[in-house]
């Protein structure tokens, strides 16, 4: 009985060991071959990406022995993730998605490989396709160091049949004390007047609310590094925004984020919505949307400033410690190509070609049919924003709804968590603004040196 | 003075039995000495991998807390000395964040506490259904912690389509922004939901250990529920509460994910976990980050020492019962 039970034992020990050891020679051989590669991936999960995905295998038929592996992950959680991998020089990933705050950054560091060879030299790439204010924010000394794989900025969303129920017109260039008032006539039991941002995050309340404050004549810091977050015009621009929410904003503002406003804009529960241009062709399609066909889009609010959206761009990279640098590359440059377009618009649907990359993309007739709701608009905000100078004052950094200096992640998510705090009606803004006034100036001293 | 059994005292057996620390010393010989180095001989691999891999790291973590270092800037590594302890001590975030663990971490495990007792004693009886209703109890502590918070985010306390706001609206009462007016009761609701069963499944253990005759000769004796509950049942849980108190503490002080998916640390809800994680990866602060890290594993042994020590007669000898 003794001797069978310690057979049985020694039985199982020797098998399971075998499982474990077999398991481990699989993973540390990975591409047996010589010549099979497997580029890893880390994106975002938007709905674009999402389509690339897709069609990787179209790319993997064309290259045959490469392979790709998508991780996709939330935006901060990527954020995250690739700055520690790419800090600690760890090269987890062959490609990275990464923001236009990030590339100028990271590039001047060091960290990612000057693309402008690879692009300039293919004449088929057409390299100077891309919308020059987008190239411009992700170059550094003229090197380029990712390819935008597309590019918004903000506009005003509003469902027409709540405006002409109430009626109500609005311009192609309002001004925001007109958007407010529209809000408060919008608002009723059954809809908000108006979703904005309010999740405590640097690039989620903080988007829209930092052009806003630049409309009003703030700014984050001056030219000479002073922080100027409880200066007069950042108080007035907050305590506007926060009143706008608290008279016709949507419920439980602290939530909502652009997926949250988005599906309050699908189901018609609100009536304006001032937020990412890229939402446009989400919402025109009318596989998902029930609004789809309902909307207009104009211009994002402004007050003092000509022109106030903002600019963002979601681009591949190529960090510096990947071992496949060239077929790292050869994805890099397919994901953002001209042909790339014409796959996703032939095999998806003319609406969800990544949009706010190439000017030629606004050429394409189908694409001009699909999207004319809202591609016009997208091409003219675009083209019209400045990220030089997006306020009514210089700025020692290029970029709009952002600064683009290491600290301001912690800076803004700091701030943005005292704003919060102010929407929930926990604090006054002026308390919120002062705290943030101290948190930015340690950051902005830092600038100084 | 003499211990040494005599015959006699052998045979009379337990009428007078030599003390157990005496014996051991006479019985201690080299063979005896040699089985227990042995013993410690098995032991020492085990014990040698967990020091290295606690202890190491956490020498690590003080080193690096004597750094001026952001990932962002890394051609400014520099030894700073004590800064970071004085950035941890004088700004108002590790209080505050101190403050918001014990609230939400205290509340929690009362509350999951209370329910758990309340489940416990609803299903020590038999009934019909019995298996599947536990079955069916344990499973918000079988979720997955992220997935709980996305359901509770998305279906349950959403302002617009939430059910706890439907239900709400049927009852005739208005609808509540949980998120925003209400962020420390949320992180507070989702955990005491999802902890209540762990609670249940230790009190339920000690409710079905206690000694049926006892209860019997107490309602004999004219004791009322309420009366054997307070004087028999609860005495005799003691052990099994402190057990849940400390195992369920220990596993509320390390929650992150609710935070970080409902509320990313707004309204008083940013516990140390989620401020580490803050300072490390948003912050990309590692000295910083270093240092909150050492301070809270400081007050950590200090708390537990003192609790384990004073309030927790399960650790000590002779807590028996």
């Amino acid at each position: 009985m003794l001797a069978r039970r310690r057979a049985l034992a020694i039985g199982a020990g020797l098998a399971i060991s075998a499982i474990a050891l077999s398991g481990c020679s699989g993973a540390g051989g990975g591409g047996g071959s010589a010549k099979e590669v497997t580029l890893t991936l880390a994106t975002v999960n938007n709905p674009q990406m999402k389509d690339m995905e897709e069609l990787k295998g179209t790319f993997e038929k064309q290259n045959p022995g490469i392979k790709v592996n998508f991780v996709q992950m939330e935006e901060g959680d990527l954020r995250a993730a690739v700055t520690a991998d790419v800090a600690s020089g760890a090269g987890q990933y062959d490609i990275v998605t990464v923001g236009a705050y990030e590339v100028p950054q990271w590039g001047a560091l060091g960290w990612l490989k000057d693309l402008t060879p690879a692009l300039e030299s293919d004449a088929s790439y057409d390299v100077k396709d891309i919308l020059e204010p987008v190239r411009k924010a992700i170059s550094v000394d003229g090197k380029q160091y990712a390819a935008p794989f597309y590019g918004e900025s903000s506009i005003l969303m509003y469902n027409k049949e709540m405006f002409a129920a109430a009626g109500l017109t609005i311009s192609n260039n309002p001004t925001w004390q007109e958007v407010r008032e529209y809000a408060k006539k919008l608002n009723t039991p059954d809809h908000a007047g108006i979703c904005l941002r309010g999740k405590p995050g640097w690039g989620d309340l903080f988007a829209p609310l930092t052009t806003v404050v630049q409309t009003f004549g703030g700014a984050w810091y001056d030219e000479n590094w002073k922080a100027q977050v409880n200066a007069p015009e950042f108080k007035e621009a907050v305590n506007f925004y926060v009143d706008t929410l608290k008279e016709s904003g949507e419920a439980d503002p602290v939530s909502n984020s652009f997926t949250e406003c988005l599906n309050l804009l699908q189901t018609g529960k609100v009536a304006m919505w001032y937020d990412a241009s890229v939402a446009a062709s989400i919402l025109e399609d009318p596989k998902t949307s029930a609004v789809a066909g309902k909307m207009g889009y104009v211009h994002a609010p402004t007050y003092k400033t000509k022109e106030s959206g903002w600019l963002w761009s979601w681009n591949l990279a190529v960090p510096n410690t990947t071992k496949n640098s060239d077929a790292a590359t050869t994805f890099v440059k397919w994901a953002t190509s001209k042909e790339y377009q014409q796959l996703v618009g032939t095999t998806l649907g003319w609406t969800r070609v990544p949009p706010g990359a190439r000017n030629s993309t606004y050429s394409i007739p189908e694409y001009k049919e699909a999207a004319k709701a809202f591609a016009p608009i997208t091409l003219e905000v675009m083209n019209s924003v400045n990220p030089v100078q997006p306020g009514l004052n210089p700025q020692p950094w290029v970029g709009i709804q952002y600064v683009t200096i290491p600290e301001f992640q912690d800076v803004g998510n700091q701030v943005a968590q005292l704003v919060a705090d102010a929407i929930a009606g926990r604090t006054t803004v002026d308390e919120a603004l002062d705290k943030g006034q101290v948190i930015a100036q340690v950051a902005g001293d830092k600038q100084k040196k | 003075m003499s211990t040494i059994t005599s015959p006699t005292s052998g045979l009379a057996g337990p009428a007078n039995p030599t003390p157990p620390r005496a014996r051991d010393k006479e019985s201690i010989s080299l063979a005896g000495k040699r089985k227990a180095r042995q013993a410690r001989g098995l032991v020492m691999p085990a014990l040698f991998f967990s020091i290295a891999l606690t202890q190491i790291p956490f020498l690590v973590t003080i080193y690096f807390s004597f750094l001026d270092w952001n990932q962002l800037r890394p051609n400014e590594i520099k030894f700073t000395g004590l800064s970071n302890y004085v950035t941890v001590f004088t700004g108002s975030e590790f209080f505050s964040s101190l403050v918001a663990t014990v609230t939400i971490t205290g509340s929690a495990v009362i509350l999951s506490l209370l329910f758990g007792l309340l489940f416990a004693v609803l299903l020590d009886r038999k009934f019909f259904g019995q298996g599947v209703v536990r079955t069916l109890m344990i499973t918000p502590f079988l979720i997955m912690p992220a997935a709980a918070a996305l359901i509770w985010k998305w279906s349950m306390l959403d302002a617009n389509v939430g059910m706890v706001n439907v239900g709400l609206k049927l009852i005739g009462l208005p609808p509540v922004a949980w998120n925003t007016d209400f962020p420390a009761l949320t992180i507070i609701i989702l955990l005491t939901w999802q902890y209540t069963p762990f609670m249940m499944l230790i009190l339920l253990a000690g409710l079905q250990s206690q000694s049926r005759e006892v209860l019997e000769a107490a309602s004999v004796d004219g004791a009322g529920p309420w009366r054997t509950f307070q004087w028999m049942t609860l005495p005799h849980l003691r052990q099994y509460i402190e057990i849940a108190v400390l195992l369920g503490g220990i596993m509320l002080l390390q929650v992150f994910d609710p935070i970080a998916i409902m509320t990313k640390g707004t309204g008083g809800t940013k516990t140390l976990s989620y401020l580490l994680y803050e300072r490390a990866f948003i912050g990309l602060d590692i000295g910083q980050a270093a240092a909150f890290g050492v301070v809270t594993v400081i007050i950590t042994i200090v708390v537990a020492t003192i609790a384990l020590r004073t309030l927790f007669r399960v650790f000590m000898e002779g807590g028996t019962r």
